[in-house]
């Protein structure tokens, strides 16, 4: 350390001694355990319960349907959050609570309605089984639930970085002759973008691990609609502990890669945010056209 | 403050109260559905043994999943009696050494107090007119069945279509699985558990066919009404055991061995009997099956040990990774 910087609360040492048990116990010590549980299993091994037929096919689905909910989930979440903090409207709170609601409920409970809801019988899947739409006991289900799951994270993380673009930018761009698509394209959607991939991030990371909601809907038929999560479980119904934790760890590994990318990516676009220009001049910019 | 604390003493002192008045504990970890044979069972027996020795029992249920709950045992959860509805689940315990090698022997019929039935649950009147195992893999039809490599139910479902088919004119393993096969392809989906399935049926009506526990059955006209389907009974279904046992490690731990065995052995007295049959499941009593006829007709079964040489062997062959459910869904 060259230069000692002078903190104003005191405890740094402390808090990071803090930190890193904390972490420690709550996520390297069982992560940490499970992978050396499978180290009684060969790479070869792990590779040949990963690669299987069957597994293979639900690594498709899982991932598959994670990534399509949380990409769903980017795109309307993108909307509540800025109808939620940009418009009044009656009933505002109540919606805004609503948001939460799907962390709260238990996954199962939501399994259990959903599929009730779009079974051939249901409220919607009646009128949508006439239109050749099946969306109960099909892949289609695994997203909807999916998506049902995953829904805060997009709209809480963007909540508070959209209440700090003052709406003053939007009407200096505005002034300065950028029409709307300019404003939203140029000015609001590059400062909203770091915390789309967090919440976009948040909600896969969260996707590919949900089993409660997704079995009451998914069919779980073999090669089709069967999620690692229930691969995991039925391994450890044969009592081979081993094998499920191979798959836990694959799993693992394959989620870890999948974050650090949209890490990277969120880490790239934010140092070329900040590199690039303050708010003010990027309305300026956006609505001067080419820069 | 002062009736605050007063009561919170208060409290505390029923608590210990509660457990001193009991002379010993028992716990039983069991299946997800025994429930209520239980919860109706363990005040019989705290009163037999209450006569009979003038000890007050403490008696303590856990339920979930039976290889979860036996999952728990080996790793640790302090039960004295498992009381499971799969073999191979008390099986697994044996194998840690936790229950005796020869568990099946230390009670009669096989260490089962009681059993049940895979029957068929249909809609009202019958309307694809399906009699037998072979009508299910028409096709055509549709059939409701939880997870056959991951349940319970759905394993008994399974094994019985296979035997079914071995018992058939030119019957062998290889036509029994390509039936199998056939039966399952008429399976929409499969359910999570034995209750989902029981809920996409009834509720969500989906399927022409429901295969599940002739005790199911009375379940389900308690909750869904009589009048809104019927139960056939195939010409030959699997008699489906409810294993037990005395978790060994624990009992000589506790000093529990003695409560612990005649909790399990009251289970066939004629008070436990007849408890079991009004929870719908077939006593061994043959009077009580007589008394109870009107919820019990008579059903030719076989027994896993029959056809498939026993719970493990059966468990092997069959729905272990590379098992014959993988070979009809995976390997074409």
């Amino acid at each position: 350390m060259a230069a000692k910087t002078q903190r104003v609360l005191p405890g740094f040492g402390l808090a990071l001694g803090y930190t890193l048990v904390y972490l420690s116990l709550l996520i390297l010590l069982p992560l940490g355990g499970m992978i050396l549980k499978t180290a009684d299993l060969g790479f070869a091994q792990i590779l040949d319960i990963a690669l299987g037929e069957r597994s293979l096919a639900a690594f498709r689905v899982t991932f598959g349907a994670s990534l399509l909910a949380a990409g769903i989930n980017a795109f309307f979440g993108l909307i509540v959050a800025w109808i939620l903090v940009r418009y009044p409207f009656p009933g505002k709170r109540f919606v805004d609570a609503l948001v939460d609601l799907p962390f709260a409920l238990p996954t199962a409970v939501a399994g259990i309605t959903l599929a009730t809801l779009y079974a051939g019988n249901g409220w919607l899947g009646s009128h949508l089984e006439p239109l050749g739409l099946k969306v109960a006991y099909t892949p289609l289900g695994i997203v909807v639930a999916l998506t049902f799951v995953t829904l805060p994270f997009v709209v809480r993380t963007l909540q508070p970085v959209i209440e700090d673009i003052e709406t003053e930018v939007e009407e200096a761009a505005a002034s300065l002759g950028a029409s709307r698509w300019q404003t939203f394209a140029r000015v609001i959607f590059p400062a909203l973008f770091p915390a789309l991939l967090t919440g976009f991030a948040l909600a896969f990371a969260r996707a590919l691990g949900e089993f409660g909601s997704v079995i009451f809907i998914a069919g779980n038929l073999p090669l089709i609609s069967e999620i690692v999560p229930l691969l995991i479980i039925s391994k450890l119904e044969q009592y081979d502990v081993l094998g499920a934790t191979a798959l836990a760890v694959v799993m693992l590994a394959l989620s870890f890669i999948l974050l650090l990318a949209v890490n990277a990516l969120q880490w790239w676009t934010a140092n070329r945010h900040k590199n690039a220009e303050p708010l003010e001049a990027a309305a300026g910019r956006a609505a001067g056209g080419q820069s | 403050m002062i009736s605050f604390r007063r009561s919170l003493s208060a409290l505390l002192f029923s608590l210990l109260a509660g457990s001193a008045l009991a002379d010993a504990t028992l716990l039983n970890a069991s299946y997800d559905v025994a429930r209520d044979v239980y919860k109706d069972y363990n005040p019989l027996f705290q009163k037999y043994w209450k006569a009979k020795t003038g000890e007050s029992l403490e008696l303590k249920q856990s339920h979930g999943g039976s290889s979860k709950q036996v999952r728990a045992v080996a790793d640790g959860l302090e039960a004295d009696v498992v009381t499971m509805n799969q073999a191979n689940d008390v099986e697994f315990l044996a194998e840690k050494g936790l229950v005796a090698k020869d568990w099946t022997k230390k009670f009669p019929n096989n260490a089962s107090p009681y059993t049940s039935a895979m029957v068929f649950i249909v809609r009202k009147g019958n309307p694809k007119g399906l009699k037998d195992w072979g009508d299910l893999a028409a096709p055509g039809v549709q059939v409701i069945v939880p997870h056959p490599k991951n349940t319970g139910n759905g394993r008994n479902t399974y094994l019985s279509a296979w035997a079914w088919a071995l018992k058939q004119p030119g019957g062998n393993d290889q036509k029994a699985q390509e039936f199998v096969g056939k039966l399952l392809k008429n399976a929409p989906l499969f359910a999570a558990g034995g209750r989902d399935a029981t809920t996409t049926f009834m509720q969500r009506q989906l399927g022409d066919v429901l295969v599940t526990f002739e005790s199911e059955a009375e379940m389900i006209a308690k909750e869904f009404g009589k009048g809104n389907f019927e139960v056939v009974y195939p010409s030959l279904t699997l008699q489906t055991e409810f294993p037990v046992a005395v978790v060994e490690k624990v009992v000589d731990k506790k000093g529990t061995r003695a409560q612990a065995t005649a909790y399990l052995e009251y289970l066939w007295s004629r008070e436990g009997q007849e408890n079991a049959a009004q929870n719908y499941l077939r006593p061994r009593d043959p009077d009580l099956l007589k008394k109870y006829a009107a919820f019990f007709p008579p059903v030719k079964t076989f027994t896993v040990d029959e056809v498939f040489g026993g719970a493990n062997k059966a468990f092997v062959t069959h729905f272990k990774d590379g098992g014959s459910f993988d070979r009809i869904y995976v390997q074409k």
